[in-house]
This record gives structure tokens, sequence and C-alpha cells, in this order.
């Protein structure tokens, strides 16, 4: 798991509470409300009710009942906007700690990109797309842009929280720079990208908050279902007036409308939206910008997703894992060579071939260099290192380099049998073999790994439960990828991969009906990231990489995207598992409500009041509280999400629907009871 | 309730399953268009068909050009049998010299048979000459039943297609339902029938002397082809009045035997063709053990209602051993009615072999549940099929989301389009049923038809308008439905059942169709296997049934009730 940098935001943050409890009133503007279709009927019930309990008030008869429900129904659509309101506010207190980045700064407009030292200052919000602009120490950067000149370190932890400087340059994969952000040192010429107001982080912000909020594929299926069965309960409760007349039960209308409402769907349906906010809400407490809802889906549905090797299957750089001698040295003696021509070597693998030779062959480093030590660098031409000093010429580097030189310093060519198989070896298992000299004598092999994460082969063994195939994909040769795929267990790779390799493979996957999922960073990882069904770009790749993913990881992370795809799958599952419950509800309602409806009239239909109900009214009223108190009681477990576990579809469902479906089942009858109880004791009915 | 009488039902049961699935092996092949045993012979009639029609049959036809067709088509189909119903008296085979029927009559008799309903508000060997028998009935019941099949094998294409814009050749498959389907099972049964002794004849009635001396003339004619497809293609339209209960339309047990087999053979053998259509057997096979589970739950409750008798019967000293035997045949006993009107309702079929409103007040809710759940409980012949299907789609989509995908269904994601109109087929069942029941319930139009008064009253109603809106076409008996106010409605809520499901359904095939076929893997939604069945269940019972609990509360079970208490209508 990577850091939580975003602040951390309670659940019942005071202060949000208040708000939304505004909130969930100001909702009640039917304009707004009517994109709810269950909440909105809801409410249009309630206010006929209400008119009713008036009219009751004058007639003066049973006020007090319709009173009663009239009050709950309108508490029923005030605590779906407060669900609402509590997952708008979580977002908008992020918002406003993001909102303090933007602010107003003045830009350095350059005249001509190739003369940095003229230059007039406008206001940040004046700058177009295709301006230039210089930033120096000590600036905020105006706006999105790209880097086209310059090198510098840029803080941006406004964007990130990340407080530690990135470098930012212009060409390569580093060149997208985000508006709000410092320059710490140096400077940089910046071609703006994004017009003021659409900028990264108005974007952000506007996500963050939930304004730019756009119902996602699956929550208008969702909705369509639901103003289905609205429709449906409509008619069964309309058609009622009729069969109850015949009947010679003429049903009160506040009562209809009790048991309209305890029927239509309105748990998730005052729910839904605030599990997407909150869906949303979890990705970016994660560090992760989904630039749209649909992105959030699409992650739960990925059944692929292509890893690049390094990094997030295997530590960024190779280590030393064992130190091979030729015939004639000793293990102890090459051990101490590979030490002796590492000493000053900084890199990860220097450091690691002496943290081998100390661990596993018992070499102790010498407390200080030798007398007249002279340390080699690795250079790019010679592709070696090591040290010299007193007779000894120590070299380390890539097998042929190590061989010329054995070839120089003997003027003759050398070969070991023993050596040679050590190399062959090596690269044979997918590792990269250094060799090892001293002069002219070769002293053997050290054995470089990818050494692949600890804990990863488990995460893919628990993505292939998940039903979910992973592919690495790696610059390396097909040998050493086979290698390394086969001991991180993914299901496949894709080796020497060039972008079009990516884009290729990405097609192919989504022809046989596969959703892909990839991360990347470079501008040429572009057209991929825009091909796949989730493509993460990083924080720290370059602007058309973000703008061609869908998702942006502020942290730079490509572990991530398997976490992505986790609150993606909670997501739809949160709304699967309320929606279950809330249909499930319906049968004990109407163990509730249908005795009280018809007992005056044919009171051999009181064998149905299973649950004992004391009366009618409180049988009714117990029934519409319920239903009210059952959203209150739902919004955590909307807002935090179902607990979710890497597990197969088939136990999923069992266990989902065990909790969800026959709980849905049981729960009412045990509430309304305990209600019915209650309701009886103060007196309500 | 008797082992005997469970023994009846598990035989006959077994019977369907084990003739289902090679029938449905056979169908498949027949859709897909492949040879079978019956090319030879049927191929150059199927293309000579093609040939004089002008019907390419390897052109195929999008959901909306397919949906035409099939509308267009029972649109003609209609205005002939009404034009023929009119025209009656001028007609042939005519022994009786019926006259013309009235305009709302003809109107319903023609919508019922076209719709594969088969209500009957007219008494069969009253009023139909044999040619209107012939030449209009039986015809429809063949098109009406292969219009059902080839909706169904559209909407399975749906399924087993990917990226394609087109369901089908509607004539094809209305020519292949026909010809290999429908045409030689019926051939072979009505001569099976014969042989059991059903009439086959165009003399128009027999007189017998009775024991008594009495001289009884007995109608007869074309019964037992009739028979056969009214039964094989779930249409249920008797050649007699009281239907299969008249000893020419079912004389024994052996024949009572052989007809359940008929309702339910094709409509079982269609869901394993579907199987083998979308390539995935295990599909088929928990579709049919839902249907299965339902069906002898609703056998279960019917016969144990029906065993049990009332309190009224055991004071009137009748052994309670004997159950409740009024509206029953002797000869088919508690068993086999109680099979039969749990089948005849499961399906779309609405043939009677006893009097569904003489059953106990729990054992006539049970038909009239099953209708109101869709009739998807094997269904009428293709439409079941797709009955349970929408069902599926629905149970899918809710349940689908818990495992934290997008929910699909047969490699098929379901999304917006499928769920709104899956959502706007189911609501057609309680638009219809309830709706019109509910005004019938109060206007004096309505309420003069009922034989009865109190809840029973209202189960007649709520039976007829379930009836209609499902397509099965069973009476309640005690409604007097031959009326202008309740032919019109009635017909108004067959057509509403019928075209007003199948259209969204066949946008679900298109929709479908057009999509990618998604690869499954152990992240995908199983549904196959007890969960899934489960689950199936519990969606039919509460989606597809809780909203007609109020409107049974009123009826069936408040008559149960009082009559426990010793009230009676």
């Amino acid at each position: 798991m990577s850091k939580h940098s975003q602040p951390t935001i309670s659940m019942f943050d005071g202060a949000i509470l208040r708000q939304a409890v505004l909130d969930s009133v100001k909702k009640l503007n039917p304009g707004d409300l009517i994109r709810n279709p269950v909440i909105f009927v809801t409410e249009v019930v309630a206010l006929l009710v209400t008119v009713l309990f008036v009219r009751d008030l004058v007639t003066d008869a049973s006020a007090f009942f319709t009173g009663q429900i009239a009050a709950w129904l309108w508490f029923t659509v005030i605590f779906a906007n407060f669900a609402e309101a509590v997952a708008e506010g979580r977002g908008r207190a992020q918002a406003d700690t993001l909102r303090q980045a933007r602010t107003q700064t003045i830009a350095k407009r350059l005249y001509d990109p190739e003369r940095k030292e003229l230059h007039a200052n406008v206001p940040a919000l004046d700058l177009e797309v295709g301006d230039y602009v210089l930033v120096e120490a000590g600036d905020l950067i105006p706006g999105d842009g790209e880097v086209v000149e310059g090198i510098a370190s840029v803080n941006e932890a406004a964007i990130t929280g990340e407080s530690a400087p990135v470098i930012r340059e212009s060409g390569g994969d580093r060149s997208a720079v985000t508006g709000g952000t410092t320059v710490i040192s140096d400077w940089l010429v910046i071609r703006i990208t994004a017009a003021s107001g659409s900028s990264f982080l108005d974007r952000m912000i506007a996500l963050v908050e939930g304004a730019e909020r756009q119902k996602t594929p699956n929550e208008i299926a969702l909705n369509v279902l639901l103003a289905g069965m609205t429709i449906i309960f409509l008619i069964a409760v309309v058609t009622l007036a009729g069969l109850g007349r015949y009947s010679g039960a003429d049903v009160p209308v506040p009562v209809l409308v009790a048991l309209l409402v305890t029927l239509i769907p309105t748990t998730i349906g005052g729910l839904l939206s605030a599990i997407g906010i909150a869906g949303m809400d979890r990705l970016i407490r994660f560090n992760v910008l989904a630039m749209s809802g649909r992105a959030v889906e699409a992650a739960g549905d990925v059944d692929t997703l292509l890893l690049d090797k390094t990094g997030t299957i295997t530590f960024g750089n190779r280590m030393a894992s064992e130190i091979i001698p030729v015939s004639g040295v000793s293990e102890r003696e090459a051990a101490e060579a590979a030490l002796l021509a590492s000493l000053a070597d900084e890199t990860a693998e220097g450091r690691s071939i002496v943290a081998l030779a100390q661990e596993k062959y018992g070499v102790k480093a010498p407390e200080q260099s030798p007398e007249n030590a002279r340390f080699i660098e690795f250079s790019a031409t010679t592709r070696l290192s090591g040290v010299d000093f007193g007779t000894r010429t120590l070299r380390k580097g890539a097998v042929d380099a190590v061989l010329r030189f054995v070839r120089d310093a003997s003027g003759r060519n050398v070969s070991d049998a023993g050596f040679a198989a050590a190399v062959d070896r090596i690269a044979r298992s997918g590792g990269t073999p250094l060799g090892l000299t001293d002069g002219s004598r070769l002293l053997g092999v050290i054995h470089l790994k990818d050494v692949v994460k600890p804990d990863i082969k488990e995460r893919f063994a628990e993505l292939r439960r998940m039903g979910i195939r992973t592919v690495m994909v790696t610059g390396d040769n097909p040998v050493t990828a086979a290698a390394i795929a086969s001991e991180a267990g993914v299901d496949d790779f894709i080796a020497e991969a060039t972008p079009q390799d990516k884009l290729d493979y990405i097609r192919r996957a989504q022809t046989e009906g596969r959703l892909v999922a990839m991360c990347g960073d470079g501008t040429n990882d572009a057209p991929a990231l825009a091909q796949a069904d989730v493509g993460v770009a990083m924080q720290s790749g370059t602007q058309a990489a973000r703008e061609a993913g869908n998702m942006v990881d502020l942290d730079s992370n490509p572990t991530k995207l398997i976490e992505i795809v986790g609150i993606g799958k909670q997501l739809l599952m949160t709304r699967g598992s309320l929606t279950t419950f809330s249909i499930a509800n319906d049968v004990a309602k109407y163990f509730a409500i249908i005795p009280a409806l018809f007992v005056a009239a044919i009171p051999e239909l009181g064998t149905l009041n299973v649950m004992e109900l004391s009366t009618p009214q409180s049988a009714i009223l117990s029934a519409v509280i319920f239903n009210a108190l059952v959203i209150i009681a739902l919004i955590p477990l909307a807002l935090r999400g179902i607990s979710y576990r890497p597990l197969g579809a088939a136990t999923l469902l069992r266990r989902n629907l065990l909790v969800y479906g026959l709980g849905g089942l049981v729960v009412p009858f045990i509430g309304i009871k305990i209600i019915d109880l209650a309701v009886t004791a103060i007196g309500w009915a | 309730m008797t082992l005997n009488g469970w023994l009846q039902i598990a035989i006959i049961l077994a019977t369907v399953l084990l003739a289902a699935m090679p029938l449905g092996a056979f169908m498949a092949k027949v859709y897909a268009g492949k040879r079978t045993f019956l090319s030879p012979v049927l191929g150059p009639v199927e293309r000579s068909f093609y040939a004089l029609a002008g019907v390419d049959p390897a052109r195929e036809q999008g959901w909306r050009a397919y949906a035409l067709a099939m509308l267009l088509f029972n649109a003609a189909g209609f205005v002939l049998l009404y034009a023929l119903l009119r025209l009656q008296g001028f007609l042939p085979f005519n022994p009786q010299g019926f006259g013309a029927l009235s305009p709302d009559l003809a109107f319903n008799t023609a919508v019922s048979f076209v719709t594969n309903t088969n209500w009957q508000s007219y008494g069969g060997e009253t009023t139909m000459s044999h040619f209107s028998q012939m030449a209009g009935l039986t015809v429809q019941n063949f098109l009406s039943a292969a219009t059902g099949l080839a909706l169904a094998v559209a909407l399975v294409r749906g399924f087993a297609r990917s990226k394609m814009n087109t369901v089908g050749n509607f004539w094809v498959d209305m020519t292949r339902s026909t010809l290999y389907v429908l045409l030689p099972l019926a051939l072979f049964t009505a001569i099976l029938l014969v042989a059991l002794g059903m009439p086959q004849t165009m003399l128009s009635s027999v007189d017998a002397t009775t024991l008594e001396g009495a001289k009884q003339t007995i109608a007869l004619g074309p019964v037992a082809s009739q028979v056969a497809i009214k039964q094989l293609g779930t249409n249920g339209g008797g050649f007699f009045n009281v239907n299969a209960a008249h000893p020419f339309e079912n004389a024994t047990a052996l024949t009572n035997f052989v007809q359940v087999w008929q309702m339910l053979v094709i409509s079982v053998a269609i869901v394993f063709a579907f199987g083998r259509l979308v390539g995935d057997n295990r599909q088929a096979r928990a579709l049919v053990w839902v249907m299965g589970v339902l069906l002898v739950a609703g056998i279960a409750i019917t016969y144990a209602a029906e065993a049990a008798g009332t309190p009224m019967l055991h004071q009137a000293g009748i052994n309670p051993a004997d159950g409740n035997m009024e509206g029953k045949e002797v000869r088919f006993g508690l068993a086999l009615s109680a099979l039969w009107a749990a089948v005849t309702t499961g399906l779309s079929c609405g043939a009677v072999n006893a009097m569904h409103a003489s059953f106990t007040p729990i054992g006539g809710l049970i038909p009239m549940f099953l209708m109101q759940l869709g009739e998807i409980l094997p269904g009428g012949v293709g439409s079941g099929l797709y009955g349970i299907l929408v069902m599926a789609i629905i149970a899918v989509f809710v349940a689908g989301l818990m495992v934290g995908r997008t929910p699909e269904y047969l490699g098929k994601k379901i999304e917006a389009k499928e769920v709104k109109m899956a959502m706007l087929a189911v609501l057609i069942l309680p638009t219809a049923i309830l709706g019109f029941s509910a005004v019938a319930a109060v206007i004096p139009q309505g309420l003069a038809g009922l034989l009865n008064a109190g809840p029973h009253g209202l189960s007649e109603i709520l039976y007829a308008y379930s009836s209609a809106a499902g397509n099965n076409g069973s009476a309640f008996a005690g409604l007097t439905a031959n009326s202008p106010w309740y032919n019109t409605t009635l017909g108004l809520a067959m057509l509403l059942g019928r075209f007003a499901y199948i259209v969204p359904m066949l946008a679900i095939a298109g929709s479908l169709a057009a999509k990618t076929k998604l690869e499954s893997s152990t992240g995908t939604f199983p549904t196959h296997g007890p969960l899934f069945i489960g689950l199936l269940i519990g969606v039919i019972l509460i989606l597809g049934g809780l909203q007609f609990f109020p409107a049974l509360a009123l009826g069936p079970i408040a008559e149960q009730v009082m009559m426990l208490t010793g009230k009676t209508f």
C-alpha cells in the first residue's frame, strides 16, 4: 500500500455534518430532486400527505396519525439528501485545501520563447494556450504546460501532498508541469497547454467537489431499474384503491402512500449518489484522480492488467545474488575482489555487491580504502568500473568489456570454460552476468538479478482468483522476461516491448472481449493509455500521457493499479449489495402493512400479521419509520463501502447474497417489531 | 396426497425431461440451419416456400426489421381470422349452420388466437363451424406458437452472437418452427390421440342413448388434430367448451398423460436448445432447474390444498381422504388435476381438465399466481424462454453488481438499455392485470359478469385478466366474459401481454447481438449452479410476484382465511 498523503477527513467531522444538515434541507428543491426518481416520488407523496394532514386538522379526523406519516415521509427525503450531502461535504473539504494552491499569480509571459530575458508581467488568468512563460526559483507555475527549455526542481506538494521536490526538464518523460506548483531552483520556459479554468488543478477541484459529477453507466442502469420498480409499485398501490373498494376496504390515502413509500426502493434510491461520490472520494484519498466516474467503474470491470516490470513486479534495480569463481580461484577470493571493486560504486548494484560479499561470503570491508587506491568510475564507453591499488587492477563490468580488458592486459585471447558456462547459465535464468577480473587474471562472475518483490506472487495469485490476468511488460529480451515472468507468477508477458506492442496487445485483448488496465508515463505510452479501458497516467509523466489516461496517479506509483481495481470493485459491490438489501426488505414491509390495511374490512386477514404488531396504525407507522431510519443507519456503510476482499466471483456472491439478501429479508422483521413496541409504548399510535 | 399420486406426477415430468433433451438438440440444429434427419424430406419443401414468397433465407434482419415483420404477419393473421369469424355463415363446412360472431366476440377471439392465448368467451361446439375451427383457429394455433419460438430464437441469437447487427430472419425462423418442429410433432401426436380414441371426423354429432334411456346428442368434429396443436403449441383453446375435461377431448388417464407431455415438451426443449446455441449447456440446465423447482412447488401446494379439502366438505360427511373433488373429473383424480392446473398456468397453455374456480382458494391461487409470474415455468413455447431470460437479465443486474463487475449474462454486459427494456417488459403484466382488474372491480359492467360475491368474485376478475395478459387463456369459470366490456378489455390485455412485451424483448436481442461477447473468468458472475438458481427464484418471486400480493390478499388469501372460519361465497 502506498502512503495516504491527502488530508484524512473523519467520516463524521462535526463541521461537515452541520453543513450537511443544512444542505439536506436545501436539496428538497424538486428541480434538483427530480434526477433521483425514487426520492422525487417520495417527496411528491410527502407533500400530498402534508396537504391531507392540514385537511385533517380542520376536519379533526385522525390528524395525529396523518401528521406522523407526513413527518416521517419528509424525514425519508431529508435522510436521503443528508446521505448525499455528507458525501459531498467530505469532498468539498478536500477541495478547499486544493483551492489554497490556486492563489492569484503573476506570470512572466515571453514575447519570444527564444529570448527569455524579454517578458511582460501578466495575471495568470490572462494566459492563453500556446503562450510561453518563464518561471524562476520561488515562482508559482502559472498554469499547466510543457517545459520547452531548462531543468528545475519543482515542489508539487500542492497537488500530490508529497513535499520532496521533483525534477522537471524539457524533452523526455518529465516535461509536464502543473499550475499551482512551485519552482524551487533554476528556471524553466513553459508553453501553456491548458486555458485558465480548465487546468489540472481546476479539474481536480471540480472532481473532488463533485460539481462535475455525471452519472456513471451502471448508476444510470440502476436508476432505470429503480424507476421501473417505482412504477410497478405505483401501479400495485393505485389499483389497490379499486380492489379495496370492491372488498369494502376503503383505504385512506395516507395509508396507501405509506405502503407505496415503504415498497419503492427508497433505501438504495437515497444512498445511490452518496455511494458514487464516496467511491470517487476513496480513490482521491488514495491519491489517484479519476477523470470520470465511468473510469472508476471500468476499473472494477477490468480483467487484464498490463504491469510494467520495473518498479511494479521487480525492485527498480538489479541486485547481486551470487558470486561464481572460475576454477583455481576460491570463493572468498572472488568475493573479496568483488567487494573491493565495488567499494566506491554508489549505484544500487554496486552497493548490493558489497552487501552480498559481506553477508553471504563473510568478507569484511576494510576499515579504510587501500593505500594509493585509484577508483575507476563506470563509463558508458568502457562499461567497466573498479579499483587500482598496488599491483592489482580489479575490474567488474559487462562480460564482453571484461574479456576485452583481460585481452588487452595479457595480450591474448582468454577463454575459460567455467566462466563461459556461468555466464550462460545466468543469462538463461534471466539474470545479468558481470565479469570480474584482476588484471589479466579472470576471477569469476557476479550474478545480478532482477529481484522480484517478495509479496508480488501472492498478489498475482489473488488477482487470478478474482479472474484478473496479469501481463508483465518489459524491455528485456524474451529469455529474461520469461524467467522473471515465471518467478513472479504473471499470466503472460510482452518482452522487448515497444509502445506499439503494448497498443497491439491491448487491442487484441479487447477484441477477445477483455477489459484492460495499464499505467504509463511517457508520451509514447499515450496511444496505449487512451486505448486501454483504464489508463492510469503517472503525475510525473508527460502532459500527453496525462491527457490520454482516464486516471492520474499523483504518487506516480505503478503498483497502485492493483488497488485501483479493488476500489472500482468495491464501489460496484456496495451498490449491488444495498440494492439487494433494499429489495429484500419489501417482503417484511408487506407483512406489516397488508394485514393492517384490510383487517378492518376482512378481520380474518389478521392471520397475516405474523409480527403481531399491536395496531394497524402502529404497524403502518413502524414500517414507515423503519424505512426512514434504515437510510440513516446505512450511510456509514455507503460512504465506507462494503468490506472488500479479493475473492472469486462465486465466493463473493455467496457471501454478499447471504449478508445482504438474507439479511435484507430478516432485518426489517426485527426492526419493524422493535419500532412497533417503541411506538406503542410512547403512545404515538 | 398419496404416493401413487406423486408417482404419476413424477413419471410424467420425467418423460418430458427425457424427450426434451434430444428434441432441444434437434431444434438447436434446425435454428442454426444445420442438416437434420428431416432435411431430406423437408428441405425441398422449405426452399420452395422461400422461392414462392420471394424470401432470401440467407439475408438476416436487424431487430427492428424482425419486429416489424413479426407485427405485420400477426396483424395480417388477425385481420384474416376476424373476417373469417364474421363471415362464418357464408363459409363451408358448417354442418350446424352457425352464424357470424358478434364484432366484440370476433375481435376477442381473433386476438386471443393470434396472441397464443386462446381465451374462449364462447363455447366451441355451439359457436364455431368446422371450417372456423380448422382454417381459422387451428392455423393460428400453429402460427402463434411458431411466432413464440421464432422470437425466442432471436433473443438467444442476441446472446450467442458478438458484434452483429442482425438477429435472424423472421420468415425463416417461422418456416422452420412450423415445418420442422410443430408439424411433425403435431402429426405424430394427433395420430397417437386418435389411436387412444379421440374423434377426428367431419360429422357434426352423434346421438347416444343413456343408461336411463334418454337420448343425448354429443357434438363431434376434427378433435384430435386441433387438440394436438393446442397442447403442443401451448395454445389451450379447446374444441369443446369444457376443454380437456370433456371425454372426447381427454378420455382417459393415458390421453391425459400424452396431453400434459405435449404441453411441456417444446417449452422445455427450447431451453435445452438455448443451451446448445449459446454453447453452454449448464446455462440451460440452471433455467430448467428454476422452472422445475417453482413448478413442482406449485403442483405440490395445489395438490396439498386439494387433498386437504375444506372444513365444510368434512362436516358434510365426505371422507377427508377424498379431498376436494368438486369440479374435477373422477378419471383424473386429485393428483392429475393439480398437475394439470399448475402446468397449464406455469406454461401459457390454458387448457383445463378441471374447473379451477372449484378448487380450494389456495388451490386456485397457485394457477393465478403462476400466470402472474409471467408464465415462465416453463412458459409458452418460446415465450417462456424469452420471459425467463428477461427475468434472468434483471436478476443478474440486481445481484451481479455484488461481485464487483458490471453485470454480465452469458458474456454480454447488462447495461442501461437492457435494463430499460427489461423493465418495460416487466411493467406490462401489473399494468394489464391490476389496472383492468381495479376498474372492473368497481364499474357495473365489470361486476355484472360475476357469478360469486366477496373475495371469490374478485378472484374471478383477477384470474381473467391474469389469464389474458399472460396469454394463458384458461378461465376461472364463474365469470361471464362474453360481454362487450370483458371481450374488449380482455382483448386489449392479450394484445398488451403479447406485443408490448415482445418489442422491448427484441430490442434487447438487438442490443445484445451488437455487443462483444466477453470471455468468462473466475471473476465473472456465475450463472449456473445452485446459487444462481436460488437467486433467480428469489427475483422471480419478489420482483415478479410481490406486486400482486395485495391483490391476492384480497382475493384467494382472504377467501382461504375466511373459509377456515366457515365463511364461503
